[in-house]
């Protein structure tokens, strides 16, 4: 049965990569003078060290959580000895901990954004929307970890490897959206809106993300380039 | 010994009347643009005051510069890992209040509004916000000639180890003008800072560029520098900076703040120096050994040994021959009266400063002040701005350098009375000063004359060395649609396409030709 659950978990999620990747490359290639952070720092910078860092320390604590603990092999977790129960225990209080992070300091961004004169009249819409959505997705994030603990202390951590396997099957290009079919509606409004950051992230200022200078740390500090063709 | 040639200026603060051209010209040519209407990539300030942006020379508050760290140098605002740790909220970046809120006037009220009783009046509004400013606090130039208390101008840290009560009274006030643009200095903390690696030294004439299409804003540079000269659009969300002027100087052409000097007070020209050097002198230990220091990096152009290096690195000919004419040269080396600014920030700046005289003349009338072996031209000691305050923005305080610069140009100045006053050369004061008749007439050649082509000599940029097809970028200008430094092909491009440099010759056809 093809239906908009099929679609939204079976076929969106190929959209969504599909334009994150191409759309990435493309604005690469051709648009690089609006490759950048788009830093606003420079307008305002009353809490930017509280609210900047709360926001992004937890927005990557989130994703590297979400790859460990959803896309690596679920074998791998067993094969270290960690039980599926502290697997869930794990990610609810780091899901806690990160994804408050992220609403906390990602709200007060927004309203900075918002109600900060100058940096509104320096915002595009995109930058409104694209951080609004990060809040929306971290919010509905949240809003699931009292289900996950409702599981947890019954001992069912069903719902967990359902949504990890489920993310696995997008992977290996082997979609099977029916996995996740049954579970509770906050955990998949919660993909719904995580995968559409995917979706708008080409056209918003979060291209920043893939030119994260880490090889900054293992540069020469002087750089001097020559015209002559070496 | 690694030669490199760079493009450099001397300022001579001597002639500065503070008029402001070379800010206005420049702001028209680079930053006339929404984004950068608070940046002035040329500005002048009135000294002692505290600065554009505010109070930029001291970096206990900015941490820009280098320092030693255990004899080894580092970036004052930390190292690598410190960079990227504080790269979501640099904690020393500036705010756009430090410079000041970009501002014009509300123009169209005058004319369109209707029938009052008052004058109608064109209120400030922000060229950020747009809306109507109550007052304004600071401008660009906001301490000009000396305008505010005296109190809130001497926190200069110029000042420091001065006794300022002293300097608050109206009779012992003291003035001059300090224009300051990009340094484009030889040990670039901006470059060192820039976690993208956009922001690049060139290594032809050692112009600092911000490349626009790989700065990512992490805005690291904007804090780093100093001089507080590399300057965050936030429209487009990139670093800019002075850029040298680059597409003059490469056709041979002086910059534009230069040519418009109506004072003449600019000098461009070219240094030879070794690379090898940078990081050893810069790690000089005693910061009022620094200027010194600096001196020893720059190679004699008329050394054969230094010419066989410079061709073996492939510095054309011309640019040897420019080296040997430099300006620069002759000022700063041969006549030593000209200093780098702030050398305690170990960057190796490469525009540097002839420290002005200051007016004595009611005093020397009254017999108030002591005077030279010629009975009229006073000592470098008894001007009215103190040598400890010119020493404390060019030497890191060493007064020794400055007080002889300031003695050789009044001796050059009491050999020249001398000989159209009194008729009879009076080398007197020349000897004590240290420098021979020839120097002081080639001084006053330079530095009183100034004619166009002894303050600017620029050989043109090499563009063949970098093009395939010389035809195709003729009449561009050295602007590309490209990088300008890149060859403009991407290895990872998606659509590979033609190289940008290059513009297609369009052929036009005789209309006769086209109709069947």
């Amino acid at each position: 049965m093809f239906d908009l659950h099929t679609f939204v978990y079976g076929v969106f999620p190929y959209i969504a990569t599909i334009v994150f990747l191409l759309g990435s490359w493309i604005r690469f290639d051709h648009e690089q003078y609006t490759w950048k952070s788009d830093s606003s720092q420079l307008l305002s910078k009353k809490n930017m060290r509280l609210m900047s860092n709360l926001f992004h320390v937890g927005i990557l604590g989130i994703f590297f959580g979400h790859v460990a603990g959803m896309v690596m092999p679920h074998g791998l977790w067993v094969g270290l000895g960690i039980s599926d129960l502290a697997h869930q225990w794990i990610a609810i209080l780091a899901g806690l901990a990160f994804g408050g992070a992220v609403v906390a300091g990602g709200a007060m961004l927004w309203h900075r954004r918002m109600f900060n004169p100058r940096v509104r009249a320096a915002s595009r819409w995109m930058d409104i929307n694209i951080l609004g959505w990060l809040v929306i997705t971290a919010c509905f994030g949240l809003l699931t970890v009292p289900f996950s603990i409702g599981h947890a202390v019954k001992g069912d951590v069903s719902t967990m490897l359902l949504l990890g396997e489920w993310i696995r099957s997008i992977l290996i290009l082997q979609p099977e959206p029916e996995l996740i079919r049954n579970v509770d509606t906050v955990y998949k409004v919660h993909v719904f809106f995580g995968m559409s950051v995917f979706l708008f992230f080409p056209f918003t200022r979060l291209v920043h993300v893939w030119s994260a200078p880490v090889p900054y740390l293992f540069r020469a500090y002087q750089v001097v380039r020559t015209k002559r063709h070496l | 010994m690694k030669v490199r040639a760079q493009f450099a200026f001397v300022f001579n603060l001597d002639k500065c009347i503070g008029c402001h051209t070379c800010s206005v010209t420049c702001k028209n040519v680079w930053t006339n643009r929404k984004g950068v209407e608070y940046a002035w990539f040329n500005n002048v300030e009135s000294k002692p005051g505290i600065g554009y942006p505010k109070n930029w020379a001291d970096q206990n508050q900015w941490k820009g510069g280098w320092e030693l760290n255990g004899g080894k140098l580092e970036l004052k605002s930390g190292d690598r890992k410190s960079k990227l740790l504080n790269i979501f909220a640099n904690p020393d970046m500036p705010e756009i209040d430090d410079y000041y809120e970009p501002f014009t006037y509300n123009y169209a009220h005058l004319q369109n509004a209707p029938l009052l009783e008052a004058t109608p009046t064109a209120r400030p509004q922000s060229q950020i916000t747009g809306e109507t400013m109550e007052k304004i606090h600071w401008g660009p130039n906001w301490e000009d000639d000396l305008a505010g208390e005296f109190s809130k101008r001497s926190k200069d840290v110029d000042m420091d180890g001065i006794q300022k009560e002293m300097y608050s009274q109206f009779e012992n006030t003291f003035h001059m003008y300090l224009p300051r643009i990009c340094n484009h200095c030889l040990n670039p903390a901006c470059v060192a800072a820039c976690p993208s690696g956009s922001i690049y030294k060139r290594e032809e004439d050692g112009i600092v560029l911000v490349d626009q299409d790989k700065c990512r804003g992490w805005r690291m540079c904007i804090s780093s520098c100093p001089y507080k000269k590399v300057f965050y659009n936030w429209e487009s969300g990139k670093a800019e900076k002075c850029i040298g002027c680059y597409p003059r100087v490469e056709s041979g052409m002086p910059t534009v703040c230069s040519e418009s000097c109506v004072g003449r007070i600019r000098y461009n020209g070219i240094m030879l120096y070794d690379a090898d050097k940078i990081e050893t002198l810069a790690s000089t230990q005693n910061e009022q050994d620094l200027y010194e220091a600096q001196c020893k990096i720059f190679l004699d152009p008329n050394d054969p040994k230094v010419i066989e290096a410079a061709r073996a690195e492939g510095i054309n000919e011309d640019w040897i021959i420019a080296a040997q004419k430099s300006p620069i040269y002759k000022m700063a080396i041969d006549w030593k009266i000209a200093f780098p600014m702030h050398p305690e920030f170990r960057t190796l700046p490469m525009v540097w400063y002839v420290p002005p005289l200051s007016p004595v003349q009611s005093q020397i009338d009254q017999g108030n002040l002591p005077v030279g072996p010629d009975g009229a031209i006073p000592l470098a000691g008894t001007m009215r701005t103190p040598i400890q305050y010119l020493a404390n923005l060019l030497t890191a305080g060493k007064t020794a350098p400055v007080e002889s610069a300031l003695n050789r140009l009044i001796a050059m100045r009491s050999y020249q009375r001398s000989v159209h006053v009194e008729g009879v050369a009076d080398t007197r004061a020349l000897d004590k000063a240290g420098i021979t008749e020839d120097q002081a007439k080639e001084m006053y050649r330079y530095l009183a004359i100034a004619n166009y082509e002894d303050r600017f000599v620029i050989p043109t940029g090499h563009e063949e060395v970098r093009l395939e097809d010389f035809y195709a970028f003729q009449g561009q200008n050295c602007f590309t649609f490209g990088n300008d430094s890149s060859a403009g092909i991407s290895q990872t491009s998606l659509f590979p396409e033609r190289r940008k440099e290059t513009v297609e010759v369009c052929v036009i056809q005789p209309l006769s030709k086209l109709k069947p």
